[in-house]
């Protein structure tokens, strides 16, 4: 189907293929749900895996610089509250990204319900306020274990030092790797936009200019 | 008076610079993908991609060695 022989354009640029976009708008769904996916449905499986390896791989890196913390760590749920939206309003831009962070959606609406969180304590899961952590662990631990055990840590000369929330706790640990790894996972999301617009539109091709005299064609 | 002067330099200005050399490592994964995601979506190709790609990674990396730079002069005339 690719028919890449065509002579440069006077501007010296290749011209595109000639492409089978299939059902744009189920592509752009599943270049949404999963990088890639959306371009391996229209049977561009470099692209599709080239992006999926590149936005899987930066988002994945951020979540690992952040220690799994980064991607929703907010303690209200968004949805029906946007007032509150700006605690973490990065999540808006790390949602570009789709499954990979829909399960904090989840978790955040099992801890405001008073459940624990699924799989483990480190999976996308929002930081605990000290009512959070007193409805999940009250009956099992006693708030000095709670404490130590959700909001306190060491300082350099081995001091326990307790904090005024998890989320404040996951800053002081993580240091600057948290920010970083903000900025990743961020990134990734944002990142995921442009292959979103790839899948449903096809490459974007700048109009040429006065210099090189192409004009565009009409007979598309 | 120099013997004094030369820790106290490397405490101000080399101990900073190692920091952040290591921590601007962090950049080069981030300068990658986005160049290759940014250059995938103006061409269908591989060789394209990657001409392309090379060429914004490059450019980024000197705006944000310039940008860099900026800060590092501000930092030491504080």
């Amino acid at each position: 189907m690719a028919d890449t022989k065509d002579p440069p354009t006077a501007a010296g640029v290749p011209p595109l293929p000639e492409m089978d976009l299939r059902d744009p708008r189920l592509a752009t769904f599943l270049a949404w749900l999963v990088p890639g996916f959306g371009h391996l449905y229209q049977g561009r499986t470099g692209k599709g895996l080239l992006f999926m390896i590149c936005i899987l791989g930066t988002f994945a890196y951020g979540l690992h610089i952040g220690g799994g913390r980064v991607v929703y760590a907010s303690t209200v749920n968004p949805v029906g509250q946007f007032s509150k939206f700006r605690e973490r309003w990065v999540y808006a831009c790390q949602l570009g990204i789709g499954l990979p962070v829909l399960p904090a959606l989840i978790q955040t609406w099992r801890v405001e319900h008073g459940k624990e969180p699924l799989l483990g304590d480190n999976f996308l899961r929002p930081p605990y306020t000290r009512s959070d952590a007193e409805t999940l662990f009250g009956e099992s631990m006693t708030q000095a274990e709670r404490d130590k055990r959700f909001f306190s840590t060491k300082d350099q000369d081995d001091n326990l030092v307790y904090h005024k929330s998890e989320y404040q706790k996951w800053h002081h640990d993580l240091a600057f790797r948290y920010e970083l790894g903000t900025a990743y996972t961020l990134m990734a999301g944002l990142l995921n936009v442009l292959a979103i617009c790839d899948a449903r539109w096809g490459p974007f091709v700048a109009p040429p200019t006065k210099e090189t005299g192409d004009k565009p064609d009409d007979s598309k | 008076m120099g013997d004094a002067m030369l820790p106290t330099l490397l405490h101000v200005i080399a101990f900073p610079l190692a920091e952040l050399g290591n921590r601007l490592w962090y950049a080069l994964p981030l300068l990658v993908s986005v160049s290759l995601v940014y250059a995938a979506t103006r061409h269908e190709e591989l060789p394209p991609i990657l001409n392309h790609a090379w060429r914004f990674a490059l450019w980024i990396a000197l705006f944000m060695g310039g940008v860099a730079g900026v800060v590092q002069l501000i930092t030491w005339a504080l």
